[in-house]
């Protein structure tokens, strides 16, 4: 392996083979460059749905209250379910090991305005949890705290968009807007992944949404983000125990499924990953598939090179090789071809998947990488298919009996 | 040098076997020039084959250098021909995208010798058969003597106990025929083994002794007066 003249006597069969070497080359470049560009897709795929269906927390429960269509100890049937601020606290004070947050969310549109400017936004009147749940990035100021929440504060958190379609180029911490009427000061600017929908967002303490409004206590519906380290499984367990609390506090038919319900986001996310893996698996295999079409057409061009060379290696024979050197001979020329073409075509796929980075954002494409793991065992597998493409034309090469290779045509 | 022994050695052909061989006894010793002449089918090349290890027998025996040569795999095979054995063919049988050093070369490659000593030795050879100057041709820039005095060069690097030359002129012209004769006459001279197939009478005549096969025997061994091809070599 290390003979410098079976390496010479190598690249003397490659430099005077040309065509041959780059033909055979070529289909493994070509191979390990799909492999590689259409593996790495996969990954971006993943990537892409990651964060096209999870820019939103997936530790949460939501829970909505719904309108009855079963009787239930002695309620008629169509009663509207209303959540209130007591069911934030009874969650509170009977999960407690399980809540990281708990927040509620009243959504309402609100006609905006900035000295001449003036849009209508969605508002969300939430707790500081909320913050966490819709994973809501900070760009200036604070989000609502907890202060805002029992001062009932008018403090909005106005979205990047929000900002720049009223304050244009001023900077909006600290100005006052109007929103339906009522004065507001703004404590912060947010920005989030979610798209400009979720960047023309104006949040404001529940507290002060309700006071507003006749000094209510009721809630649209409430979110509870649960402790990280729960698996799926206890996250599930745990939305069987809160929606049973709640039936039963409300008094809901067990089985009525518009009563209210409970969405686990953690059950999205399991199937959006599923969903992520058989597109991975189904692109990984026909990454495979092209690999090994590469393979077979080093395996025919070797055996074609063989052919071709009968002559050469008989005479080789006759001149005293053994069948041995000339397997090795084969199989190394094979091997290194393989390899460096291999290599040739990694480096390529990797450079296409590092410069698509997020240009293919609009096909759930984003950022598409190979992971070190899988480029060493391309590698592996380069040396041992360049070998068995190698040996099998070798074995046959060896067999050649110099008095039939130097037979004249 | 060599001793065969009773020889015999068939081809299955289909549900046929041909008997090519028919009880070969043969001698040839030390610094000996044969000619092996007979019309193409009388067996002439398959014994040459046989000498050559190319090819094994089926029956008697054959002796090297006192080596017995049977039951050899084709490793050991390999290993005899590179030590006691130069080939010289009809066709030349160089490697083509190999230039002239390189092909004279290359049974020192399989004997294990240095790269350095190996290129000497090539130049040197090349030398003795007067194409020192075309050391870096290509087979395809060289003439068909001058490809088959490569060859002879090829066969003579490895220093072998014996040559063997199948049809060695057989692709060339009549004067390019005796230059290479006189090549061959000029190894000879020198005490090396020759062994040469052919079936043209007057290369034959060039040689020390014919030996004259038909249907797969012996007919007729005899010594001769050597014609010299320098006569014939301007």
């Amino acid at each position: 392996m290390f003979n410098r003249d079976r390496w010479s006597e190598i690249f003397e069969s490659i430099s005077n083979n040309k065509l041959r070497t780059a033909l055979s080359g070529f289909t493994i470049t070509l191979g390990i460059f799909i492999f590689i560009v259409l593996f790495g897709f996969g990954n971006g795929l993943k990537n892409g749905f990651q964060e096209f269906f999870l820019d939103d927390s997936t530790n949460t429960l939501w829970v909505f209250p719904g309108r009855t269509t079963k009787p239930y100890k002695g309620f008629a049937t169509n009663r509207t379910i209303e959540f209130r601020n007591d069911d934030l606290d009874d969650m509170e004070k009977n999960f407690p090991m399980f809540i990281e947050y708990i927040t509620p969310r009243i959504a309402r549109s609100g006609l905006t305005s900035y000295k001449g400017e003036s849009n209508t936004y969605s508002t969300r009147a939430v707790s500081p949890g909320h913050q966490f749940s819709e994973k809501t990035i900070i760009m200036k100021g604070r989000y609502i705290n907890e202060m805002d929440l029992q001062n009932k504060a008018r403090h909005v958190v106005i979205g990047r968009l929000v900002e720049q379609d009223l304050f244009k180029n001023e900077n909006a911490l600290g100005k006052f807007v109007d929103i339906n009427g009522i004065n507001y000061k703004v404590v912060g600017v947010f920005q989030d992944d979610g798209g400009d929908n979720e960047e023309r967002m104006i949040y404001l303490p529940y507290t002060a949404r309700q006071l507003i409004e006749k000094n209510t206590d009721k809630i649209d519906f409430f979110i509870i983000g649960f402790r990280e380290n729960m698996n799926y499984t206890a996250s599930a367990a745990f939305a069987r125990s809160v929606e049973k609390f709640l039936r039963d506090k409300h008094t809901i038919h067990p089985d009525d499924q518009n009563g209210m319900f409970v969405r686990n986001a953690a059950e999205g996310v399991k199937q959006t990953e599923q969903l992520a893996g058989v597109l991975q698996m189904a692109v990984a295999f026909v990454a495979a598939g092209t690999l090994f079409a590469g393979i077979i057409g080093i395996l025919t061009i070797m055996i074609f090179v063989v052919k071709e060379r009968t002559k050469e290696l008989g005479i080789r024979k006759a001149l005293g090789a053994s069948p041995n050197s000339v397997i090795g001979m084969v199989l190394q020329e094979s091997i290194f071809i393989t390899l460096i073409a291999g290599i040739f075509g990694m480096v390529l796929g990797i450079a296409v998947l590092s410069s698509i980075g997020l240009s293919l954002q609009d096909y759930f494409i984003k950022y598409p990488y190979v992971a070190t793991k899988t480029i060493v065992m391309a590698v592996v597998s380069l040396i041992v298919c360049g070998a068995i493409a190698g040996y099998i034309p070798a074995r046959r090469a060896a067999r050649i009996k110099p008095i039939v290779a130097l037979r004249d045509e | 040098m060599i001793e065969i022994k009773d020889l015999h050695k068939s081809y299955k052909m289909g549900s046929n076997s041909l008997h090519v061989l028919k009880g070969i006894n043969l001698n040839v010793e030390e610094g000996e020039l044969v000619a092996i002449m007979g019309s193409s089918g009388s067996g002439k090349s398959t014994l040459l084959n046989i000498i050559g290890m190319l090819d094994v027998l089926d029956e008697g025996s054959y002796t090297l250098d006192g080596v017995p040569i049977k039951n050899l795999n084709e490793k050991k095979a390999a290993q005899y021909r590179n030590k006691f054995l130069g080939f010289v063919f009809q066709s030349f049988n160089l490697i083509n995208y190999k230039t002239a050093a390189e092909n004279v070369s290359l049974p020192l490659y399989y004997q294990g010798v240095k790269r350095k000593v190996r290129q000497e030795k090539a130049l040197q050879y090349l030398e003795s058969v007067g194409l020192r100057e075309w050391a870096t041709h290509l087979p395809s820039e060289l003439s068909g003597g001058q490809k088959q005095r490569v060859a002879i060069a090829r066969a003579m690097a490895s220093e072998p106990k014996v040559l063997l030359a199948d049809e060695p002129t057989g692709a060339l012209d009549t004067k390019t025929s005796y230059e290479v004769m006189d090549l061959i006459q000029k190894i000879n001279d020198e005490g090396n083994t020759i062994l040469v197939v052919t079936h043209e009478p007057d290369i034959a005549d060039m040689c020390k002794r014919i030996v004259h096969l038909k249907d797969g025997v012996i007919v007729e061994d005899k010594k001769v007066d050597q014609v010299r091809a320098q006569q014939y070599v301007q």
